[in-house]
């Protein structure tokens, strides 16, 4: 018997619809709904994550009560039917919501997986959780739990090296080519989404500098204030090629922008420094005989797109080794959570009286000669002395009134009596 | 009993060799860091060891054991591993271990299965400048060597980032610059060496021979790679010659010193 049942309520991407979601998204912030949430009768603690991919509820209350129904009504409120609820929703209780928070949290249940934003929005999260008082014995190990098993899966798996988006896959090769990012400049052709999130990538990899270049100026003017960088014509790209290392190439014109012939001059001016052309344009901007020049390359969306495949794949092997240290773990929070059941605690209390007393009696009887009686006489004050000393510490813990719970009551006992540590042996 | 230490010292050198080998191997397969730490420290042990057997061939011969094919290239690879570990000490390229470990390892097989047997040197040739030029000349072909496998690896690493079939290697192998650096490094390094070794070389012949240049194979064959080497270090700083260019140049270079110490040493 587990003195508290935890269940986890949610909604993520591959469940429910947007259109769904949109209707969950706490807009108003964590406060409210965390306030609303302490009001319901038989939900000791709980928790509530929201992002734009998901929506996790997390409480804790007493085996015998069922609050499910109360939380899908309070997650979904009155403008989904009950039927679609169930449909949308996933509930999972005990050792599986301890899984399904254990993957959210290292990412493995993410639209991008192996993307490290989720950590840092759970922590958020957690923080509003716990300054608003909702969070207590069970919620705050198991949050701080998660937070290792994510680092752990980060650091002994590669889930989160792999690129899967197309600006990862970018960065990756610039590294590959020039070494070191923080002398190299970045000239931006055309301002398109994917590019400027390509240059968004490379400026956060340390970049020095960022050149945009642009039909209408002003557009570029204002991108280039963005990076903090600066803006120039089209007319002007040669001059700029002499000085900029990576170019990522984006307009929506129909011939080429920059011919192979332009750049093999450059190169000696260039001190046959590398540059590496990026073109995300369709049609294609950037000359494909580029690529045949010393120390140029040129990658188009194709040759990305290839690389953010194979990157897949390499992140779903590494999937399975984190899958594993997930399931590992919420064995060992499982486990933890066995033992902070009164009973086995009693149990453990009294074993550890036991072993002193007997260790300290055989201690002092090897030095005394003393006859059978008085033998006796020695271990029985010993162990009168030592049930006296637990008596009042077990009325606590077995006492029904406290105020935080028997997790609470166990939770002190256990750091009091420094039973910690014997539990991990076992 | 000298000769008998001798030629356990080689076997264990070899031993170990192969061992570090095996480890920078699996190293470089697994990407595992404690193998590559420890396949380090057992290419420190074969360095010791290999410099334990020069010291018991200098015994053995009575002078500086770089006259026959066995001693030269087993000094050369002495060298390779010296300026492998001075060099380790100060960059660190990833995977660069594999690539000059196995080269080692090859390099004293060939030591191996060359004749060991002792040459007396001819009285001309016996003077201090023997251990000067041999010593000077064979250490700046080490850091050539590094090069060599620097330019190697660039032009695999170059291969795969043209094909953009970014495979085995790409993630394996360090980034372009810092390829094209060690490169530079190497260059200067080996190259000053060399040329200290050519002007001893110089000296040395004309104490011999009375003369300070002489037209035969061995110094044709060093004029080439000294000119080889010079065209490159010349390019780089005038123009910016670099990258796969400067690859191609120092394995041609390092094939030019395979030879002419093949061809010359006798």
């Amino acid at each position: 018997m587990t003195t508290k049942r935890l269940s986890l309520l949610g909604v993520n991407h591959k469940t429910t619809p947007l259109a769904v979601r949109e209707k969950l998204a706490l807009a108003g912030g964590y406060e409210e709904p965390l306030l609303e949430l302490k009001k319901v009768p038989g939900c000791s603690e709980h928790f509530l994550l929201s992002t734009c991919n998901r929506v996790e509820l997390l409480f804790v209350s007493e085996p015998s009560l069922s609050l499910d129904d109360k939380m899908m009504q309070f997650l979904f409120g009155e403008s989904v039917t009950a039927d679609q609820r169930s449909h949308y929703s996933y509930l999972y209780h005990d050792a599986e919501a301890v899984r399904h928070l254990f993957k959210v949290a290292a990412s493995l249940d993410s639209l991008v997986v192996g993307e490290a934003q989720i950590l840092g929005q759970i922590k958020e999260a957690y923080r509003y959780a716990s300054r608003h008082g909702c969070t207590g014995t069970l919620l705050n190990k198991l949050m701080h739990k998660s937070f290792s098993v994510a680092k752990r899966v980060r650091s002994e798996t590669g889930i989160g090296s792999s690129a899967v988006s197309i600006s990862y896959a970018a960065v990756q090769l610039a590294k590959k080519i020039f070494g070191r990012l923080d002398d190299k400049k970045v000239l931006l052709i055309g301002a398109g989404e994917m590019a400027e999130l390509a240059a968004e990538h490379l400026v956060g990899q340390g970049v020095c500098g960022v050149v945009v270049a642009n039909r209408t100026l002003a557009r570029a003017v204002d991108l280039a204030k963005r990076f903090n960088g600066t803006s120039c014509s089209l007319e002007e790209l040669s001059a700029q090629l002499e000085s900029v290392d990576i170019i990522i190439s984006s307009t929506g014109a129909a011939g080429l922008i920059i011919a192979s012939e332009d750049v093999k001059p450059l190169m000696r001016t260039r001190r046959s420094r590398p540059l590496f052309f990026i073109d995300i344009a369709v049609p294609r901007d950037l000359d494909p005989a580029l690529n045949d020049i010393d120390g140029v390359f040129l990658y188009d969306i194709d040759d990305l797109g290839q690389m953010v495949e194979m990157n897949r794949a390499e992140r779903d092997r590494e999937a399975v080794k984190a899958q594993r240290i997930v399931d590992e773990e919420t064995l060992k929070f499982s486990r933890w959570q066995e033992s902070m059941m009164v009973t086995p605690t009693i149990t453990a209390m009294r074993r550890k009286a036991d072993d002193i007393c007997r260790q300290e009696v055989a201690k002092t009887l090897s030095k005394l000669e003393l006859d059978e009686d008085d033998r006796k006489k020695v271990e029985k004050l010993a162990q009168a002395i030592s049930a006296k000393l637990l008596h009042d510490p077990l009325v606590y813990l077995k006492s029904d009134s406290c105020r935080g719970g028997h997790d609470a009551k166990v939770d002190t006992i256990r750091t009091i009596f420094g039973l910690e540590d014997e539990h991990q042996q076992h | 009993m000298i000769s008998e230490i001798s030629f356990l010292l080689f076997q264990a050198t070899i031993g170990i060799t192969f061992l570090s080998a095996a480890g920078y191997l699996v190293f470089f397969i697994t990407q595992n860091e404690k193998v590559r730490k420890l396949a380090r420290y057992i290419l420190l042990v074969s360095w010791g060891f290999q410099t334990l057997y020069i010291v018991s061939r200098y015994y053995l011969a009575g002078h500086t054991p770089v006259t026959t094919h066995h001693e030269a290239i087993f000094f050369f690879a002495w060298a390779t591993t010296a300026a492998y570990l001075s060099f380790r000490w100060r960059y660190s390229v990833k995977n660069f271990g594999t690539f000059v470990s196995l080269l080692i390892f090859i390099l004293l097989v060939v030591a191996a299965s060359a004749p060991k047997e002792l040459i007396p040197l001819e009285p001309a040739l016996q003077s201090l400048w023997l251990p000067f030029h041999a010593g000077l000349s064979l250490v700046a072909y080490g850091f050539l060597a590094l090069a060599f496998c620097g330019g190697l690896m660039y032009l695999l690493q170059e291969r795969e980032l043209k094909s953009k079939r970014l495979g085995y290697f790409f993630t394996r192998l360090p980034s372009l610059q810092s390829l094209d650096q060690l490169n530079s490094h190497c260059l200067a390094v080996g190259f000053a060496i060399l040329c200290l070794g050519m002007v001893s070389g110089s000296l040395w012949s004309k104490q011999a021979w009375g003369t300070y240049w002489r037209w035969n194979p061995k110094g044709v064959c060093t004029l080439i790679i000294w000119l080889i080497y010079l065209v490159q270090i010349h390019q780089r700083f005038t123009v910016g010659w670099r990258g796969r260019r400067a690859a191609v140049m120092v394995v041609i270079g390092f094939v030019m010193v395979l030879v002419t110490l093949w061809l010359v040493i006798t």
